[in-house]
């Protein structure tokens, strides 16, 4: 029995972080908000690396949370795409090239979204990390945390559904 | 507008990184109401293939406008914060077009408040997001 020779870790390092950058760069505001990823595998950590113009309570200071609530859903979104596209971009049906064309990427509509303010977001780097408790064929739940200094206490979490895009025959 | 709420308008969005930056603009003010406009802008696009706000705008919106209407409630002593949120989104926000979110604090105890609030385009018949929220009440200090 034999299996086919393993491709070289840049190569496989390489596709996946050119495909992770064609679907989150091609949205403005996940750019407007200072929101990048990094990834371990499939993995995905989501970064939103402070400004001012995050600021919601200039006293204190603390994130504005609508700034929390665009990070959780931006996370939320980005972890959706990257899971339904994972098997096409691992197999190379999808190349990266492709999936930074326009009209390449559905992305999931959000349908509710429900926020949890646990504690005030201090004014530094805040980090968010999704996982999709139910993914059908059109509906999808997902739970994001967030924390900032320690993972183990969150400042927010939240949930939400999603209606996901209709599948094409390439998949 | 009586000065104190026009006052008010100003000054709550100035103080706001976020609000400003996001454009966002006071348009009415009421006894725990508040309207909050939000123009279209490039940097808000969520999907650049339709050109269609990101959901996140929208909450940001909304957000702002719950803490609004909760500051303006006769019985707030002082400040708030978001407790929780939770957004419906009906439909597409037309790109091109202004956001106006308007809510309402119906309700309030000595230590929480209970926001609705829905969010419109141009089309004032059909809201593109309706939520629901809970804020803190801050005892003045």
């Amino acid at each position: 029995m034999s299996r086919p020779r393993p491709e070289p870790v840049q190569i496989v390092k390489e596709r996946r972080d050119r495909a992770l950058s064609a679907i989150v760069g091609r949205v403005p505001y996940i750019r407007f908000l200072g929101i990048g990823f990094e990834r371990h595998g499939d993995e995905l950590t989501a970064v939103m690396h402070f400004d001012e113009k995050l600021i919601g309570n200039p006293i204190l200071p603390a994130l504005h949370g609508g700034a929390t609530a665009s990070f959780l859903e931006v996370t939320a979104i980005i972890e959706l795409s990257w899971s339904y596209l994972w098997d096409d971009i691992e197999s190379g049906a999808l190349d990266p090239e492709t999936l930074a064309a326009p009209g390449a990427v559905r992305l999931p509509k959000t349908i509710d979204f429900t926020i949890d303010y646990l504690r005030s977001g201090l004014p530094r780097d805040a980090y968010a990390r999704a996982r999709i408790n139910r993914s059908g064929r059109r509906y999808a739940s997902v739970h994001v945390e967030a924390w900032q200094d320690n993972r183990s206490r969150l400042y927010a979490q939240g949930t939400g559904h999603f209606l996901m895009p209709e599948r094409d025959s390439t998949g | 507008m009586t000065d104190r709420k026009a006052d008010f308008g100003e000054t709550f969005i100035a103080a706001l990184p976020l609000g400003k930056a996001l454009g966002m603009e006071m348009v009415e003010i009421g006894d725990g109401m508040a309207a909050i406009r939000m123009p279209y802008h490039a940097d808000l696009i969520g999907d650049p293939d339709t050109g269609v706000i990101h959901g996140g705008a929208v909450s940001a919106l909304m957000d702002t406008c719950g803490g609004a209407a909760v500051m303006t409630h006769p019985d707030n002593p002082g400040g708030t914060a978001t407790i929780d949120l939770r957004i419906d989104y009906m439909r597409a926000a037309t790109p091109g077009q202004s956001i106006t979110a308007r809510a309402e604090c119906y309700h309030m105890t000595r230590s929480v408040a209970f926001v609705r609030a829905q969010a419109f385009d141009e089309d004032e018949t059909r809201p593109v997001a309706a939520a629901t929220g809970t804020f803190t009440v801050e005892a003045k200090r």
